[in-house]
């Protein structure tokens, strides 16, 4: 489980995080909703220790995460960034197995080609992508190379930072089920950071909403039709007007 | 208020100037102290091994040739004015071993080598690449920078090995078909008053240009703002500190060697 109080982070004078409270259960997915700019993004790497907090406190089953062990700590995680971020000078198969080459997860070469080459199959990849680099594939491609590369150790708990921005439809409905079946089947924790209001009721157990620097509503995915709060309702139906301003 | 203006300025620039070296500082402790402690990647360092040492070949093999030929030229004609021809061998031998390689070497590694580590760890900063290696278990320090270090640090003074033979030979050239000497003579000179505590101070100096050369590149790189603009201010700042710093370090060095 991870529980978030009080988080606040700022940039200079830029205050993004001001009050998060939130508490992610284990087993479960929760998909953070949120206006372009809100800071979702940098709530995913509060909870990494990509960035500081400012104040407040993250604890992961309980344990601070600023004090954790980090080898033992990352080693439960994975995250697909938003842009990627795949590394250009290795090929995409060496991406996706990256922590299966080095470290304590170490594994003979073939095998952790196998694996990537299997990671790769289920992101919607032919096996002829192994082998190229990432600046030979499209947007949408680079994405799904960082969703395997997530994915390939098998990790506890997964961020997945807009995982079907950049897919076409078809694409992004095979994402969702996979974002699914890790949960379910597998029994992770995901958190997703999506604008797709198809992939929220796809992916979500719950659903967040981030909003002037604090969580505006949280609860369960199928009362989040029902809700009465004007932020959520303008959110999902995509509405012009309302509380949240169209320039932020 | 405003006549303090230019007062707070100047201030903000010195404490700006120190918090960066005490940050320099620190990051390069940091990168030391991660040299001795597992996980190594080897693989890393061989890359940067090949970047580093063997691509440089050319451009300091070019440097060292012109340059050791040029300095036969001026000690000739500087020599010339109190008739002390027949020590140009000599003096191009201990101004290129003890001086000019390292130096010119260095400077060569840094224009090469400093730039291209802080635009390839700057881009990798700003793609959130770098983000990406811890959230794979990774250390960016012992990923990044201790390979590149250790490979410098072990392959300038190679290189300064090497631009030192090129140079001595580009003032033999000079020597035997412009100034008339006798080859044979030429490279009985070189040798006789050439020691090799000259040689061993030179490559020392290799070896901590090679260390400030490559530390820089992965501090500016590791530490770049966003955007394009970021990594371009990156790189320039990389390659103008790993230049003066080299310069810096070789007149202590020197000190140092000079009077021991
Ligand atoms: N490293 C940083 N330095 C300075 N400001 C930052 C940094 N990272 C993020 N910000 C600022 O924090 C705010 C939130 O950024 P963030 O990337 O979290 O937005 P987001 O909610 O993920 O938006 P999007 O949906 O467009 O991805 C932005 O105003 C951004 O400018
Ligand atoms: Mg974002």
């Amino acid at each position: 489980m991870i529980t978030l109080t009080d988080v606040h982070k700022a940039f200079g004078s830029n205050r993004v995080l001001r009050g998060v409270n939130l508490t992610i259960p284990s087993g479960e997915s929760m998909v953070i909703i949120g206006g372009s700019g809100t800071g979702k993004s940098v709530l995913l790497k509060c909870i990494l220790g990509l960035v500081h907090a400012d104040t407040g406190s993250i604890t992961l089953d309980g344990e601070d995460v600023e004090t954790a062990s980090r080898d033992t700590f990352l080693a439960r995680f994975g995250m697909l960034f938003q842009g990627g971020a795949l590394f250009d000078s290795l090929p995409v198969w060496q991406n996706v197995a990256f922590r299966l080459l080095r470290g304590s997860l170490k594994r003979p070469k073939d095998e952790a080609r196998a694996i990537a080459i299997e990671k790769l199959r289920r992101v919607g990849l032919k096996p002829e992508t192994a082998d190229l680099f990432p600046a030979e594939l499209s947007g949408g491609m680079q994405k799904r190379v960082g969703l395997a590369r997530a994915i390939a150790a098998e990790p506890e708990i997964i961020f997945f930072d807009e995982p079907t921005t950049g897919l076409d439809p078809i694409m992004a409905g095979v994402i969702n089920q996979l974002i699914r079946e890790i949960v379910t089947e597998m029994g992770a924790t995901a958190m997703t950071i999506t604008h797709d209001m198809s992939s929220v009721r796809a992916i979500a157990d719950r659903v967040a909403m981030l909003h002037d620097g604090v969580i505006q509503w949280t609860g369960p995915v199928t009362e989040m039709d029902a809700t009465a709060d004007p932020y959520v309702q303008q959110f999902i139906h995509g509405r012009a007007e309302g509380p949240i301003e169209a320039v932020r | 208020m405003s006549i303090l203006a230019p007062v707070a300025a100047i201030g903000r620039l010195v404490l700006g100037g120190l918090a960066t070296l005490g940050r320099l500082a620190l990051f390069g402790v940091e990168a030391v102290s991660h040299l001795f402690r597992p996980p190594f990647y080897p693989k890393e360092f061989l890359h940067a091994l090949m970047q580093i040492g063997w691509f440089s070949l050319p451009v300091v093999g070019m440097t060292a040739l012109f340059t050791g030929g040029a300095l036969a030229l001026q000690i000739y004609a500087g020599g010339a004015r109190f008739s002390a021809e027949s020590v140009v061998p000599s003096i191009v031998a201990i101004g290129m071993v003890r001086e000019l390689g390292p130096v010119l070497g260095g400077l060569m590694v840094a224009a090469r080598v400093a730039s291209s580590i802080a635009a390839e760890i700057g881009t990798m900063k700003v793609t959130e690449q770098i983000d990406a290696l811890v959230t794979l278990s990774t250390h960016p320090m012992k990923y990044l920078t201790v390979p590149r270090v250790l490979a410098a640090t072990l392959a300038v003074p190679v290189l300064v090995a090497v631009g030192d033979s090129i140079g001595i030979f580009g003032g033999y050239l000079v020597g035997v078909n412009r100034l008339g000497f006798n080859p044979a003579t030429y490279l009985k000179n070189t040798r006789e008053f050439l020691e090799w505590s000259d040689i061993a101070s030179g490559l020392w100096k290799g070896a901590a240009f090679g260390f400030i050369v490559a530390l820089m590149g992965c501090f500016y790189g590791m530490h770049s703002g966003r955007g394009a603009q970021g990594v371009g201010r990156a790189t320039k700042s990389a390659v103008v500190a790993a230049s003066v710093l080299i310069l810096a370090t070789n007149y202590i060095l020197t000190e140092v060697f000079f009077s021991a």
